[in-house]
């Protein structure tokens, strides 16, 4: 049958692609359209290495069908950095060795980003459970909260 | 193979028709967080999916002006958590809701989903069931409503009948001094399903019980209304036997099994202890409204 | 430059730029961009895709399989099955590394028999994953299923059913796969000088690794000569295994290092990669191969569940005098277990005078194991050091007094063999003990939560062995560096640290890349907690060699001899009677100069690097239990180690938080639960349960440096043995909290509840 024809906007850019029904969001990024940034580590909601968001939401790319994507707004971590210039959670991953392999870090860069989009100053209990979706095998999440915390720290005297 | 086809009715009358047309190869897509799981595992083969998220009906949430709320069955847990009134009146029908899956699983699951993928173990349906909530289907027959604890039969099966579709949930107008919450026991802090969950709404008037309703997860084939246990709080200042009387109701209520998840002996005990906290936090409440 | 290690005053600071600096890591922005290719990230022009089908049996005899019908179904391009894989025979050992071939070709691909539910019994190449899918479906096999046994105790009943005709112990068929023993002293003697005796047996589930990203490969085999695209924790292990079992010679094998999204010893071995090879070949298509997380659970390597009894002798004065170990490992479908590991490490922290240990490798209806962090050591720390916290109870000591008055040290002679040259045991039972964690009182038991405390220490050999690595200058004065180690960890910022230091340079003039088989000399396993020890090792002497040449150019160039210049701070300086005689010579201008001046500059070391020595690490952990629920939750966690020297510390530190992480989950929810069918009930992160961010405090790190004197830098491995004491550490901590002591894992709230009963906990009546 078919393919589905979408109209979506992916990190401020329109895009289009034809997908199958069943394919998940996740099956589109990471195959015809190459953000492969999105990583695929359960396929089933559990590990949150596919985190993107739908209309300022976060959402496992996973647990979305493709052909949702209509009309929406998606954002992925090809987007995050404006440019050549990382956003500060970027930044502080880097410089606090938030990271170790790296298969999470786009997932939990988007969760965070989502979390301090709404709330600038979240305490350590609000980011260990706003980021509990997001597995992690590397770092026993301790460099991964502070990073966090820095950065909406940081951020909160830029504004000020 | 056959191939899977995706549509997205802007109206309840073109979804049921499709679903119904369809005859049960149809599934319908609300938060899809079950849907998805279980077509990837290669449980699930649909050949139609329906998805109902463009049915403003089916998306909002609105208060009465009697005070009751109506909740559509597609609206997200993260979207149920944001609505200002809602949590106010119902923290535990909210705190449930918002206890399925992680915060991603938050911007997409719905308490709609949670009911009819019919599991025990959905942790919206005892807060809901608790609450006295009310559930509006609709199929090829019209629409009819029924009370929610009256739609799960089994895991994985549902009292709907062919075609028919949950619109929306109906919480009933609170009486002063009422309260509710939820807890459920999982071994980690989040990203598991419930070993057992429970709901409780209650209604003080001067410190006695006048009102109660409890719901248990995850201790028998469907989410149970434990009206035992309601009645051991009905009447009492919630004292420490009427707390005992009503966990021994519900330990009397389980009929569990054996799983990867807990086995029926922790089960069976769980369901009192959690029975005595979860009152304890709705009479807290209930005496602040 | 500095004096070398071995002339310095151990544990002194040395005046470092770079070494011991928390530099950002040369692939980060890629890392944190979405842009770092792993494994399943790359795709190829005409790709198609590989799909195993696996047995649903845990253990059936393969009468035959008929491909036909897979091999008509439109899109299908080919079709294999164990007669495509070179086959090793069974009565004929051929090792490759810490695996043999033998049950390697049966392990990628079951011959005989399939060994556990989830062994591969076919794959299929074809045009889309969907048709793959279906062709699998298509494939018939004819199984006679036959009895299994999981559980290592049941398998090792004499009625048990036996899983390979071949295998035999003492004689009589068995799944005893082998026998490893250590003896120091004598033990008999030293129990009867005790003043208490104290025996327990313990149990473990099998865990698995739990990386995050999917086994995956892309294979194109063009010409007779196939480029292996994998994320893997060694690519030349990845060319080895793929010519064994292919047949295909290594020359004809390109391996390239995809990133790797975490191994934990679970990419030591291969699964995908030699059948995607033998696909593509068959195919003449590049064919791409992912797991799903399910196939992750069911048939890659979890670590060994176990069995074990430990004996442990002391005087009232706390002195032991005697150790008695069996550990009993569950290797899975063939043997493997890392027996070493248990056998080896549990009483190595302790100068001991009568030991006896002792491994069993069983074989069991379960996919085969691999390697899981400081392998096997977890479980006989397990066992050995929750029997200490009993003794340190019973003579009323202080657990880590304890443990310092009979800390292995300088001279010790360990029962697996070694005498330990200057290690840092003590000093890590000398930091937790004066560390403000120990000295603060827990959480007065409040709302009917119970606080505790334990403390448990760990060893692991760490290892050398084969490294190599090229060190080029630009002609621009910056340098890349390669090395044939994949980056799990943050490795490449460590190799950065150490260039940057010996050349006197920024860091950030230093790239570091990871060769693939064709570009870099044979380098040994990504995995031993060998990559910063044995990496810096050949980094160092190529910037040595790199060093002498710079030095040679500037003398030519100044027409003076080059012993008198030295190299300092990024530049060549004259020296000697020619001191301040001429402008010294910068890196970036030598570079510049480097072509007219004899060519290019740089230099590559191979080497199979030795002195590794053991690491040591004491953790402490407080619980909090709800005992209504059986829930425990660790509320404050710190880790000491001797890490040797920390070239990049917050890697270091990494490390060791996520060794206690791993170590946690392991003690509290992780565990392979099996139907009644004998296959795995929970393969998924759902019921698989690994630590989530809410699950844990942060996670204290104390990293102590007592340098290796055989190291160039000081360095010790750091990755291991994090994980090795945190099992013993939470039980130890749970029975502080209770009163009771737990002796298998995971303590998992059904358990902990069982085994409080009826009666209140202790600690509760107590208060």
């Amino acid at each position: 049958m078919a393919k589905l024809h979408v109209s979506t906007t992916i990190n401020g850019e329109p895009q289009e692609f034809l997908c199958d029904a069943e394919q998940s969001l996740l099956d589109v990024l990471r195959g015809p359209l190459g953000l492969t940034g999105s990583k695929e580590g359960c396929a089933s909601g559990d590990c949150g290495a596919c985190s993107v968001t739908v209309d300022g939401r976060l959402v496992c790319s996973c647990l979305m069908l493709a052909a949702e994507a209509e009309g929406k707004s998606i954002g992925t971590i090809e987007g995050l950095a404006q440019g050549d210039r990382l956003h500060p959670l970027q930044t502080k991953f880097l410089e606090m060795a938030a990271l170790q392999c790296g298969i999470c870090t786009p997932g939990v860069l988007m969760a965070a980003k989502s979390l301090l989009d709404r709330n600038p100053d979240p305490s350590e209990h609000e980011v260990r459970f706003w980021l509990a979706g997001n597995l992690c095998r590397c770092t026993g999440y301790d460099k991964i909260v502070r990073a966090v915390m820095e950065t909406a720290k940081d951020m909160r005297e830029a504004v000020r | 193979m056959t191939d899977v086809q995706y549509v997205a009715p802007g109206s309840l009358e073109e979804a049921v028709r499709a679903f119904a047309a369809a005859s049960g190869a149809a599934r319908i897509l609300a938060g899809g967080t079950d849907l998805l799981v279980q077509m990837r595992s290669g449980a699930l083969r649909p050949t139609l999916i329906v998805d109902i998220k463009k049915i403003a009906e089916m998306t909002a949430v609105e208060e009465g002006p009697d005070g009751s709320f109506r909740i559509g069955a597609a609206v997200a847990g993260a979207v149920l958590r944001e609505h200002p009134r809602l949590k106010k009146v119902w923290p535990g029908v909210v705190e449930a809701a918002n206890l399925i899956g992680s915060t991603q699983i938050q911007g997409r699951a719905t308490a709609g989903g949670n009911l009819c993928n019919a599991s025990p173990a959905g942790d919206s349906v005892p807060a809901m069931v608790a609450a006295n909530a009310t559930v509006t289907v609709q199929g090829p027959n019209g629409r009819r409503q029924l009370p929610v604890e009256a739609v799960p039969a089994g895991p994985g099966r549902t009292n709907l009948a062919p075609g028919e579709i949950v619109v929306s949930f109906t919480l009933p107008p609170r009486p002063k001094g009422s309260g509710d919450a939820y807890l459920r026991m999982i071994p980690r802090t989040e990203m598991d399903i419930a070993v057992v969950g429970c709901g409780v709404s209650l209604t003080l008037d001067k410190g006695t019980c006048t009102a109660a309703r409890v719901g248990l997860g995850a201790v028998a084939p469907t989410v149970l209304l434990v009206e035992d246990a309601a009645k051991a709080l009905i009447g009492s200042k919630l004292d420490a036997a009427a707390l005992d009387k009503a966990a021994d109701a519900c330990r009397a209520a389980c009929r569990p099994i054996d799983d990867k998840r807990g086995t029926i002996a922790y089960r069976t005990q769980i369901a009192g202890v959690l029975l005595k906290r979860v009152a304890t936090i709705a009479a807290e409440r209930a005496g602040r409204n | 430059m500095n004096a070398p290690v071995s002339e310095r005053p151990i544990g002194d600071k040395v005046d470092n730029k770079w070494i011991g600096e928390r530099t950002v890591r040369p692939d980060g922005a890629e890392k944190v961009t979405g842009r770092a290719a792993y494994a399943a990230d790359t795709t190829m022009p005409g790709m198609i895709w590989g799909k195993v089908l696996r047995s649903p049996h845990p253990h059936a005899r393969i009468r035959s399989i008929d491909t036909s019908k897979a091999e008509k179904l439109p899109g299908v391009k080919a079709v294999i099955t164990a007669k495509d894989v070179v086959d090793f025979p069974i009565d004929k050992s051929v090792m490759l590394g810490i695996q043999d071939m033998r049950w390697m070709c049966r392990n990628v691909m079951a011959r005989e028999k399939a060994l556990f539910a989830g062994h591969p019994v076919a794959a299929v190449a074809a045009t889309t994953e969907k048709i793959a899918a279906e062709a699998c479906k298509l494939i018939e096999v004819d199984y006679e299923v036959l009895p299994w046994v999981i559980d290592v105790e049941e398998a090792m009943k004499p009625d048990a059913p036996i899983l390979h005709d071949f295998m035999k112990f003492e004689g009589k068929p068995s799944n005893i796969a082998g026998k490893l023993e250590h003896k120091l002293g004598d033990v008999e003697k030293g129990f009867a000088e005790a003043d208490i005796v104290i025996e327990r047996t313990f149990r473990t589930k099998p865990v698995h690794q739990g990386y995050i990203e999917l086994h995956a490969c892309l294979v194109s085999v063009s010409d007779g000569k196939a480029t292996v695209w994998s994320s893997s924790q060694g690519q030349f292990m990845v060319r080895a295994m793929c010519a064994h079992l292919s047949g295909l010679p290594q020359n004809d094998i390109r391996a390239i290092p995809a990133e790797i999204g975490g191994g934990f010893g679970g990419k030591t071995i291969v699964y995908l990669e030699p059948l995607a090879l033998i696909l593509s070949r068959k195919s003449g298509r590049p064919v791409k191969m992912v797991m799903t997380r399910e196939e992750v659970f069911r048939a890659s390597g979890p670590t060994s569940g176990s069995f074990s009894r430990v004996k442990i002798g002391a005087k009232k004065d706390g002195t032991i005098v005697a150790a008695e170990g069996t550990f009993c490992l569950q290797a899975g479908a063939l043997p493997g277990s890392p027996i070493r590991g248990a056998a080896g490490c549990a009483f190595a922290p302790y100068n001991i005078a009568n030991v006896h240990s002792v491994g069993y490798d069983v074989v069991s209806n379960r996919s085969k194991v691999a390697a899981y962090r400081a392998p096997g050591a977890p479980l006989g720390a397990y066992a050995a050091e929750c029997v200490l916290d009993e003794i340190a109870e019973a003579l009323k000591m202080d657990p880590l007094q304890l443990r310092l008055k009979n800390a292995a040290r300088q001279g010790t002679k360990l029962a697996y063999g070694p005498v330990l040259p200057r290690v840092g045991y003590v000093e890590t039972l000398e930091a937790a003990i004066g560390h403000p964690h120990y000295k603060t009182p827990l959480p007065k038991a409040t709302n009917g939560r119970l606080y505790g405390r334990g403390v448990a220490s760990g060893y692991w050999f760490n290892a050398g062995g084969e490294s190599s690595a090229q060190v080029n200058i630009n002609e621009d004065g910056t340098v890349v560096v390669i090395t044939g180690h994949p980056d799990i960890g943050g490795s490449r910022a460590s190799t950065a640290n150490i260039v940057a230091e010996l050349l006197g340079i920024d860091y950030r003039k230093v790239s570091v890349l990871i060769g693939d088989t064709s570009v870099i000399g044979f380098s040994n396993l990504t995995g031993g907690s060998r990559v910063t020890y044995a990496s810096a090792m050949v980094v160092t002497q190529s910037t040595e060699r790199v060093i002498g040449t710079l030095k040679e150019r500037a003398a030519k160039i100044w027409e003076i001899d080059p012993e008198a210049v030295e190299w300092e701070n990024g530049a060549a300086r004259p020296a000697g009677d020619n001191a301040g005689k001429f402008e010294p010579l910068t890196l970036a201008q030598l570079a510049a100069k480097a072509n007219a001046m004899g060519g290019p500059i740089g230099a590559g070391t191979q080497l199979n690097t030795t002195g590794a020595e053991g690491g040591f690490a004491t953790h402490l952990c407080d619980v909090e239990v709800d005992p209504e629920l059986g829930i425990v939750r660790v509320i404050r966690y710190t880790s000491f180690q001797d890490v040797g020297r920390a070239i990049h510390p917050g890697y270091v530190e990494g490390q060791m938080q996520g060794g206690a992480s791993q170590g946690i989950g392991w003690a509290l929810s992780e565990e392979y639960i099996y139907d009644k069918n004998g296959r795995l009930d929970n393969p998924g992160f759902l019921d698989y349960r690994m630590p989530v961010t809410s699950d844990l405090p942060m996670l204290d790190s104390v990293i102590i440096e007592v340098p290796n004197p055989k190291h160039p830098q000081g360095v010790r491995g750091v990755g291991e043995v994090p994980i090795v004491p945190p099992l013993a550490a939470v039980a130890n901590a749970i029975h502080d909290a209770l009163g009771k002591r737990f002796y298998s894992l995971p303590m998992s709230p059904p358990k902990v509840l069982e085994a409080l009963g009826d009666e209140p906990p202790m600690k509760a009546a107590a208060d």
